[in-house]
């Protein structure tokens, strides 16, 4: 049942991972010349998906589009891990010292504003474009990553084998990347992974009210905008974008919920 | 006492009533539209929305636009031209009364006009009433208007919603609460959703045969269609998705208008940001674009291809496509001569309308094959007023003008496409002393041609009026020859 959904979620998440990678490599047509008597078309044999409206083929689209949001959430993500992480260890050497309350109110901050709706307002302010839609869900992403190894490190911070190492003279900073935080990735990873679902749904969400990428390069989320006036005649517009949000999401969820059976060693225990 | 057999039976009263009014033929109306306004003063600002609610239902002016575009009377019933053309004396209906109860006389004309003149006037066409030197009250029904010298259109000016006639009496208020002289009273505005009218029992024309209308502010495309779909509203003027355009049109219950507008969509270009000051290199932006498919993929083939800026329905109108046919090995080679065979970059800054924002995706498709790239960006109106319109700051954008016979803005340097041709300008300063018909024709004409031998902008179509209707009203507006829903003829058939 464990591995099920673990190996479930790695086939999907891998078919999405190819399909953005071979999209580098070949697409079956060029999303960049648009064909407007071939629009609208259902899918049939040269174009397996259909067309969409100025007439380019969808698979193409889907496949160049599964690239922007792994991107744009790999890079999301990014920031939020290499930021908060840090963050989080510093946190977790001075418990309730001055820098931990710091740290840790200032990520409360941040956690208790809906992330999208600030996602919205800074890409607003900054002006629309895949760079700003990274940077707004990075930032919510740090106190996700600052909480999580601040937890974690402080159980640790109990253990013999880190009160060897102080006894040893290093100092704390050392131990929270020699010691810490090797122990820690497990979790990380499958907190990475819920995030990285959670990036391409925010991506998805930001271009669909038209803040996320910018046109020419395909987004699903901009997909599904512009299917909106259609779906009542064209619907595989809209179910298109739709399924491949769906298949990522769902696919990277079980993944990470996988992950987590394998990795968490608190959970393994308690399933054993 | 509670007494609910009581409240039952007014309730079914109150429900056979209001039964017993339907079947005795519908005389209420809901209309809806994309653009609120932003407030019911046609007389200080720009708006087209305010007088897409108000223009002859509310407010009237000396002249107005009939649906065809003519010019027909208004308020003044006739008129006496001098014959040096400086003089026209105004003959005023007799009777008009103000919504407030208040008569309209030669005074309130006088006032209106010199209110729109004045100095600190905050009127969106001054140039309107720039050539009006005297507004002189003969007698309650007699105005004498003097002009600095001719002016063919001035009829014409006096008819757009800009020129209505308000009354001293009421018009501080008019923001909130317009105070007219039209065939509909103001009743309520519910801001954000809609403004109700009903009938001016004491109007001085024909009685209209609506009780009561209600205007809708839907901006939505998608909500758009799901309102006409359901019925929630009777009809929908500038309906926002041409798409779904199909689908009305083989539903019986509805039917669709397809009108012109004076809507000239362009590619306005920065004449003043290089290498976009380069006649050749509009050129070869002209060249490269390919109307038809623009029409087909953003307007789902509503709209008319333009070669100017110019309304096509208009007699005066010169078919220039041909000056910019499709030709993007002739780009090549006019880019090339300039030194820019690796192309160039700029950028395109898109308002929110479909024709736009589809529009934009296609032209930047098709300028990438002629090697010049564009960066999009999607703004917001208030962003592209303030960028784009104000701050002169963008290569290229997308936009339709939709004032009527609105060529004159070439001959100002400092619009936003900074367009700087002393022979354009001098020909329209010659243009507006000129009343001759054929001369004007022939100025307007050769303006017409200026424009586009100099491919100041990409002329891409005549943006298309389509309203979708209840297949039983009657007497809406085929065409926009200003930006009005004129309820005063409309109707629903038995």
């Amino acid at each position: 049942m464990r591995s099920g959904s673990l190996i479930f979620g790695v086939l999907l998440s891998a078919l999405v991972v190819i399909a953005a990678g071979l999209s580098f490599l070949w697409v079956p047509f060029d999303i960049t010349q648009l064909s407007i008597p071939d629009k609208l078309q259902t899918p049939n044999k040269l174009h397996w998906l259909g067309t969409d409206h100025f007439g380019r083929d969808i698979l193409s689209m889907v496949m160049i589009g599964a690239r922007t949001s792994l991107a744009v959430a790999l890079l999301a993500v990014g920031i939020g891990f290499f930021i908060g992480v840090p963050l989080g260890l510093v946190a977790a050497t001075r418990k309730n010292s001055i820098i931990d309350e710091v740290i840790m109110r200032t990520n409360d901050l941040i956690f208790a504003f809906p992330s999208l709706v600030i996602a919205i307002l800074i890409t607003a302010l900054f002006g629309a474009g895949a760079m700003n839609a990274i940077i707004a869900i990075g930032i919510f992403n740090i106190p996700v990553f600052a909480r999580v190894s601040r937890g974690a490190a402080l159980s640790l911070w109990q253990k013999e084998f880190i009160l060897a190492a102080r006894v040893s003279g290093k100092s704390d900073l050392r131990i929270s990347a020699e010691h810490i935080f090797p122990n820690i990735a497990n979790l990380l990873i499958v907190q990475g992974t819920i995030q990285f679902s959670l990036g391409i749904l925010a991506e998805a969400g930001l271009s669909y009210v038209g803040l996320g990428t910018q046109p020419p390069i395909p987004s699903w989320g901009r997909m599904l905008a512009d299917a909106q006036t259609m779906v009542s005649f064209a619907p595989h517009l809209a179910i298109i974008p739709g399924t491949a949000i769906i298949i990522t999401v769902l696919g990277l969820n079980l993944l990470g919920d996988g992950l987590r059976d394998l990795l968490d060693p608190r959970v393994r225990k308690s399933r054993e | 006492m509670f007494q609910p057999t009581k409240i039952i039976t007014a309730a079914t009263l109150a429900v056979f009533a209001s039964a017993g009014v339907s079947l005795s033929g519908q005389s209420d109306i809901t209309v809806a539209m994309q653009l609120e306004p932003p407030h019911l003063d046609p007389t200080s600002a720009a708006a087209g929305a305010i007088d897409s609610v108000l223009y002859s239902n509310v407010f009237e002016g000396l002249t107005r636009f009939a649906s065809d575009g003519s010019i027909i009377a208004g308020l003044a019933e006739s008129w006496d031209i001098s014959s040096d053309g400086t003089v026209y004396t105004f003959k005023l209906r007799s009777g008009v009364k103000f919504h407030d109860g208040t008569s309209m006389d030669a005074n309130d004309v006088k006032f209106s006009l010199d209110r729109a003149r004045a100095e600190d006037s905050t009127n969106a066409q001054k140039a309107l009433f720039s050539g009006i030197t005297d507004v002189a009250v003969v007698n309650d029904t007699t105005v004498k208007v003097s002009l600095d010298k001719p002016n063919g259109s001035f009829l014409f000016n006096m008819a757009w919603g800009d020129a209505v006639i308000v009354a001293p009496e009421s018009v501080e208020g008019i923001k909130n609460k317009p105070v007219g002289t039209g065939a509909f009273t103001f009743q309520n505005w519910v801001q954000g959703d809609r403004i109700e009218l009903s009938r001016n029992p004491d109007y001085w024309g024909n009685q209209p045969a609506l009780e009561k209308a209600t205007f809708k502010f839907i901006s939505d495309p998608t909500a758009a269609f799901a309102a006409v779909m359901a019925q929630d509203v009777d009809v929908f003027t500038g309906f926002p998705a041409p798409e779904n355009l199909p689908q009305f049109e083989a539903d019986p219950r509805f039917q669709v208008l397809e009108g012109s507008t004076e809507g000239e969509t362009i590619l306005s270009t920065n004449n003043k940001m290089p290498p976009l000051d380069n006649v050749k290199v509009r050129k070869a932006i002209a060249h490269a674009i390919d109307r038809q498919a623009i029409i087909d993929g953003a307007m789902f083939g509503y709209g008319t291809p333009i070669g100017t800026h110019f309304a096509p329905h208009n007699p005066d109108y010169l078919d220039l496509t041909g000056n910019s046919n499709y030709d993007p090995e002739l780009s090549k080679k006019l880019l090339a001569e300039v030194g820019l065979s690796g192309g160039f970059t700029t950028t395109l800054k898109l308002p929110p309308p479909s024709y736009a924002r589809r529009g934009g995706e296609i032209i930047a498709s098709q300028l990438r094959a002629v090697g010049i790239e564009t960066e999009i960006s999607n703004l917001e109106w208030a962003q592209w007023l303030e960028q784009v319109f104000r701050g002169k700051d963008y290569g290229l954008t997308i936009v339709s003008h939709t004032e009527p016979m609105d060529i004159g803005i070439y001959a100002r340097p400092d619009y936003y496409f900074q367009y700087d041709n002393p022979e354009f300008q001098s020909l329209m300063t010659e243009l507006n002393g000129t009343t001759d018909p054929s001369k004007r024709s022939s100025m307007l004409k050769k303006a017409q041609r200026i424009i586009s031998d100099d491919y100041v902008n990409g002329y891409l179509f005549e943006l298309a009026f389509t309203t979708v209707a209840n297949a039983k009203v009657r007497g809406l507006w085929k065409n926009a020859p200003t930006q009005a829903t004129d309820l005063t003829g409309v109707s629903w058939a038995d």
